[in-house]
């Protein structure tokens, strides 16, 4: 009886399930972006009375384009810009995308209240503390600045696996992915947030989001980018203004064009474009009006392509990543 | 231990050697249980504690509207119904094909198969398998149903990766259910000339229902708590929707799209609670749990139960 209720099943759902899979919007990708993306989604559905059902997963940057690039979702989260090696594969599977930047966030570099001596930092600092060569050389506060304290320096990080630790790498050490290995590494970024808050010798870098939260309990560090600014703070004015650079970075949203002849698509995304009080509820920061504008004309226009292309780049104000023409 | 000491009361030891040699018996056995008692109260504790520690952090939130909401980005809002309705489903799926399959592969192999390579090849792999861990199952589910089979990241596809998981479980509670059968049963059924399906059909199968039955629910209950091979299928984490109703008002009725709806799952929910950016969602992430904890403790309750309550049934 159970086999054939089954087979009746399978029978039965696979002539039904072109049908419904139209209602649905498929989105993955990064879990930094997955906090606007779930926002949007749930007052999207809310207001579309539960017509149109939208699903996020979280498979990270990278585990999200691939997907993408099978033509398996229809929106990608990304943490950073669309990378070569998946542009390639998003060509060979002949998915256009149209990408368009959401909103920012603000990678920022915590330490533990009880550390008073230490309350900005310079890039070049950061560069010292987190390269390669660092590994089992820099191991106390005073080795990266003499005038710091001789404690133990303890580190923690994004792991290998996140946007987030590719666009750290890549803005401190000056090449994605090159780090020192011993640190603390968590795809969790929750966890980083305990260890800086339990131990009075820690440094870490975590999204912006997560610092908001918990400030009483941790420091943000100024950073001194070293070209005369002096040390700024991450906060959204810093943000919008460009100063908090280069650990200011947009979050992007991929659009597969061919998901754009739908509707329900097209309506999503007008209101995504129109979320920037939702991005600033889950602690992120919006783009000027004037990006969104651009972002709209870009999907109207199926501009498609990347505007980076391939590489990883940082210390971009937004004006300067819109004006940009993307290329397929 | 009132054992020994009516022993020792009714026979007194006859000679020196033996009285030394008795007590010395006698502070090994105390110690042992003392040990015992030691390790299980440990055991016991540690089990108490994290009911404690989940009820402290989530009793405020284990409101009715927590169980009737969908996950949202504000925590005091967010609920846990897409996850318990999805978990619900996929362990139906689950029961569904892995009770059949693997009550019919137990029986086969206990009561039909013949003692050659064959079987013996069988039952080490159904042993093994018992062993893998449930990753493993998440990554053959990814390339067979995912993809080969084209279901996606569907209710059928969880089911039916569960139901992998948990059918070398159901296989072995079967086999030493029916194992357990006394074979005298089974003689006197041949006996008044039943064939060898009857004689599994109206005798060892009844009798072998409880341990069988027991052996599927706490089977049932691990498919509840997994969340690795789900996620490597690519469950979902925002989930705002419940699967198509399985009734519906024109012509057939009934619907079987259910079983090809996305859906998320109770530990899914909570492992997204638990890496979210707000703590006030760790409250959330405890409350599922107390309710993932209670679910699995009802299941095992209902097993025990159900075991007593069959077991008064049989009389030989």
């Amino acid at each position: 009886m159970f086999v054939r209720t089954i087979a009746a099943a399978l029978a039965a759902g696979l002539l039904m399930s072109h049908a419904a899979s139209a209602q649905t919007i498929r989105i993955d990708g990064s879990s930094t972006v997955f906090p606007v993306t779930e926002a949007v989604a749930e007052e999207f559905q809310k207001m579309k009375r539960n017509a149109i059902r939208v699903t996020v997963g979280v498979s990270g940057t990278g585990g999200g384009f691939k997907k993408f690039c099978r033509g398996e979702t229809d929106l990608s989260n990304a943490s950073r810009p669309i990378l070569k090696s998946e542009m390639d594969e998003c060509a060979k599977t002949g998915v256009g995308y149209i990408e368009i930047p959401v909103a920012f966030d603000a990678l920022t570099v915590a330490v533990n209240p009880r550390n008073t001596a230490v309350n900005n930092i310079t890039i070049a600092e950061l560069k010292k503390m987190w390269e390669p060569a660092a590994k089992g050389t820099i191991m106390r506060w005073k080795d990266v600045n003499p005038a710091w304290p001789d404690q133990p320096l303890k580190l923690f990080g994004a792991g290998a696996d996140s946007g987030t630790f590719d666009y750290f790498t890549e803005a401190v050490t000056g090449k994605a992915k090159a780090s020192r290995s011993d640190f603390a590494a968590s795809e969790d970024d929750n966890v980083l947030v305990q260890g800086i808050e339990n131990d009075r010798n820690a440094l870490g870098f975590i999204p912006y989001a997560y610092y908001l939260p918990h400030k009483a309990k941790m420091k943000a560090l100024g950073i001194d980018e070293g070209k005369g600014r002096g040390p700024v703070l991450p906060s959204e004015k810093t943000v919008i203004d460009g100063t908090y650079s280069p650990l200011s970075r947009p979050l992007f949203v991929y659009i597969n064009t061919k998901a754009l002849d739908r509707a329900e698509v097209r309506d999503f995304l007008d209101f995504y474009l129109k979320s920037q009080k939702l991005i600033t509820e889950v602690k992120y920061v919006p783009l000027p009006a004037q990006a969104y504008d651009i972002a709209r004309e870009r999907i109207a226009k199926k501009v498609t392509g990347t505007a980076f292309g391939g590489h990883p780049e940082v210390g971009l104000s937004i004006l300067e990543i819109l004006n940009r023409q993307p290329k397929s | 231990m009132s054992a020994v000491d009516s022993v020792r009361a009714a026979s007194p030891p006859r000679g020196f050697g033996s009285t030394t040699r008795i007590e010395r018996a006698r502070r090994t056995e105390l110690l042992f249980v003392g040990t015992a008692m030691i390790v299980t109260g440990i055991g016991v504790a540690v089990l108490i504690a994290l009911i404690a520690g989940l009820a402290y952090d989530g009793w405020t939130r284990l409101t009715p509207e927590f169980f009737v909401n969908f996950p949202s980005r504000r925590a005091g809002q967010a609920g846990i119904l897409s996850a318990w309705v999805g978990s619900l489903l996929v362990v139906l799926v689950c029961a569904a094909v892995s009770v059949p399959v693997g009550v019919a592969a137990g029986i086969y192999l206990e009561e039909y198969a013949g003692k050659n390579w064959f079987t013996a090849l069988i039952e080490i792999n159904v042993n093994n398998l018992a062993g893998v861990p449930s990753i493993v199952y998440g990554l053959l589910a990814l390339g067979l149903f995912v993809y080969g089979f084209g279901l996606g990241q569907s209710v059928a596809t969880a089911g039916l990766t569960l139901a992998l998981l948990i059918l070398p479980i159901v296989i072995v509670a079967t086999r030493e259910s029916v194992r357990a059968v006394p074979y005298a049963i089974r003689e006197a059924a041949y006996g008044v000339g039943a064939t060898k399906w009857q004689v599994t059909q109206h005798h060892v199968l009844p009798y072998a229902s409880p341990g069988i039955a027991t052996g599927v629910i706490i089977g049932l209950s691990r498919a509840l708590g997994e969340t690795a091979p789900l996620v490597m299928i690519g469950a979902l984490s925002f989930i705002a929707f419940l699967p198509a109703a399985p009734i519906k008002g024109e012509f057939p009725f009934v619907s079987f799209q259910w079983l090809f709806d996305p859906f998320t799952v109770m530990p899914i929910q909570m492992f997204n609670w638990v890496s979210r950016p707000d703590p006030a969602f760790q409250a959330n992430a405890a409350a599922a749990g107390l309710v993932l904890l209670v679910m699995t403790l009802a299941l095992n309750g209902f097993a025990i139960w159900f075991r007593i309550r069959m077991r008064r049934k049989i009389k030989w």
